[in-house]
């Protein structure tokens, strides 16, 4: 009788899934229960919490450009693992056509680094 | 015998079920050990006796720590998005077992009469699988500093989650070098494909080099090392947890069992990255030279003592990384990722490419001449164009500064940075030459 290799990994999937699941919803059970207003607070060192608007707030726009950067390099990542497997198969040609690919992306990479768009401040 | 991708298939449904268990049941052994040495080895590294009370020299300190979290009293603030807060831990938590299922830890071994190999389960695309479930185990980090619905939290988890992603793309190209050379992304494949060695004869002694490649992909080695430790948000690069800023960063509103199922998934990643830092780079399984000496070395249940071995002397590295390093500052830290690992990566990765077809392509010598000298060209090119940034202009030195001040601002002391003698040296002076009271003073 033979499986799908794959279904091993979805078995320790739902493993440790339900361990999880099963550890979140026993702790409130077992565990001691003595609220006060402090207590559901947000924590801020013991100062008054900020007041947050709904949906966490403003963040700085730095982070949504590091995010879709890095969509642009893990793409190029996922195009280069086939290439790197099979690579001793392409020879030359393959080695050409990633030359032009990864040439490409530094195109973008090099516009990136020189409008500033991979520095932190 | 090495194990094939078709051993995975031919697989017994309970022995898949015992390997699944077994390797649940380890890895949550080896997270309480892991815990219990790090605490140990940063100890001894700070001239402290660490813990030693609980249990044989105190070995069963994390068990009891890990015992004691579910009895704790769970505080959900009440700006937390509730749903979202739940899940946020078990995504966390599962991704971490869940990359662990493709690691391979021996050879095909005898179970209860059936030939199996010493690992849950092989496919194609078994390091994808490893770089997917740590991927998405960000999504935990991520929700769980949003959901909170406080400051520091949220702030962490943004971090975390741009320096995740960054070091991924790094540590993703890092791994190319290896799929390059053992033509695989199968880990049992890649384990075979470093099993055997090259003869090296030297100062009269021979012995087999170990064809890991470690040795012969260093620069991939290096940058994964590196990223591994960025990617498990691991010190010096622990920014999303860095206490003197964030407080304890994303999971600063957790408490009881579900900061607990956290801090098991970091320190299961930091247990998966070694692992694959073995199977990848290390030699996987196989023994190293002075062993292999020995014929049995590599058959048995031998080689989980090994590969064990191993993952326990990255775990040390990386205990020894935070009890020496200091954190890195946010910035630096971002500009190191994307403007040293990722380019240097990609440069290495070309050079290695160009010199494997070099190597096994039957070109004519024109051909081969006209592609180095096309390398070397567009080395020259993007070394001549590589745009630099603007200039700074020149800062303003400090008197135009002082002029530049608005009419009626606070006035300055002087600022020529003169400290006065401290009057503990004038009395030493004083002492060592005693007043001439007999000469006139304005003469001296």
């Amino acid at each position: 009788m033979s499986f799908s290799p794959y279904v091993p990994i979805v078995a320790l999937f739902v493993l440790g899934a339900l361990f999880a699941l099963f550890s979140v919803s026993i702790a409130p059970i077992v565990g001691p229960k003595r609220y006060n207003r402090a207590k559901l607070d947000a924590y801020e060192c013991g100062i008054e919490p900020t007041p947050q608007p709904v949906g966490g707030g403003r963040f700085p726009v730095k982070f949504y450009l590091t995010a879709m950067l890095f969509i642009v390099f893990d793409i190029e990542t996922i195009f280069l693992y086939p290439w790197a497997v099979s690579f001793d198969a392409l020879g030359l040609f393959g080695l050409v056509e990633m030359v032009l690919f990864i040439g490409t992306v530094f195109i973008a990479y090099a516009y990136v680094w020189r409008r500033g768009g991979l520095n932190w401040d | 015998m090495d194990p094939t991708l078709q051993t995975f298939e031919n697989d017994v449904w309970w022995i898949a079920l015992i390997k699944v268990l077994g390797v649940f049941v380890l890895l949550l052994l080896l997270t309480l050990f892991t815990i219990n040495y790090e605490r140990k080895v940063v100890a001894r590294m700070a001239v402290r006796p660490g813990p030693n009370q609980v249990g044989p020299k105190g070995w069963l300190q994390s068990l009891t720590d890990g015992l004691k979290l579910p009895f704790k009293e769970e505080i959900i603030p009440r700006t937390a998005d509730k749903v979202i807060y739940f899940i946020a831990p078990v995504i966390s938590a599962t991704c971490a077992f869940t990359a662990f299922a493709v690691i391979p830890f021996g050879p095909v071994v005898s179970i209860f009469g059936q030939q199996t190999a010493l690992q849950v389960t092989d496919v194609p695309v078994s390091v994808l699988v490893v770089l997917a479930c740590s991927s998405l185990g960000i999504y935990g980090v991520v929700l769980a500093g949003w959901a909170s619905g406080s400051t520091y939290p949220l702030l962490g988890g943004l971090r975390s989650s741009a320096q995740m992603i960054s070091y991924e793309v790094a540590m993703g190209l890092s791994i190319v070098a290896v799929f390059m050379m053992s033509g695989s992304m199968s880990t049992s494949e890649i384990v075979a494909a470093q099993g055997d060695g090259r003869e090296v004869s030297l100062f009269g002694l021979d012995f087999t080099a170990p064809g890991w490649y470690a040795v012969l992909l260093a620069p991939s080695f290096v940058i994964y090392a590196i990223s591994a430790v960025g990617e498990t948000n691991r010190a010096p690069f622990d920014l999303p947890e860095a206490e003197s800023e964030l407080v304890g960063g994303f999971h600063t509103e957790y408490s009881s069992f579900k900061f607990a199922l956290f801090f098991l998934a970091e320190y299961i990643n930091m247990i998966t990255v070694s692992a694959l830092c073995t199977t990848l780079f290390l030699g996987g399984w196989h023994a190293t030279w002075p062993i292999t000496l020995w014929s049995g070395a590599n058959t048995g249940w031998w080689p989980m003592l090994w590969f064990l071995a191993k993952v326990l002397l990255c775990l040390f590295v990386f205990i020894w990384l935070r009890a020496t390093l200091p954190r890195m500052r946010y910035d630096q830290f971002m500009r190191f990722g994307w403007k040293v690992l990722i380019p240097v990566n990609l440069v290495w990765i070309l050079l290695l490419a160009t010199v494997r077809v070099l190597q096994t392509s039957d070109l004519e010598a024109q051909t081969r001449f006209t592609l180095i000298g096309a390398a070397v060209l567009v080395v020259v090119l993007v070394a001549v164009l590589w745009p630099s940034g603007k200039k700074a202009a020149p800062a303003p030195s400090l008197a135009e500064q002082i002029a530049a001040r608005p009419q009626g601002s606070f006035p300055l002391p002087p600022l020529d940075l003169q400290v006065p003698p401290s009057p503990r040296v004038a009395r030493q002076v004083a002492e060592r030459q005693p007043a001439d009271v007999s000469s006139d003073r304005s003469e001296v």
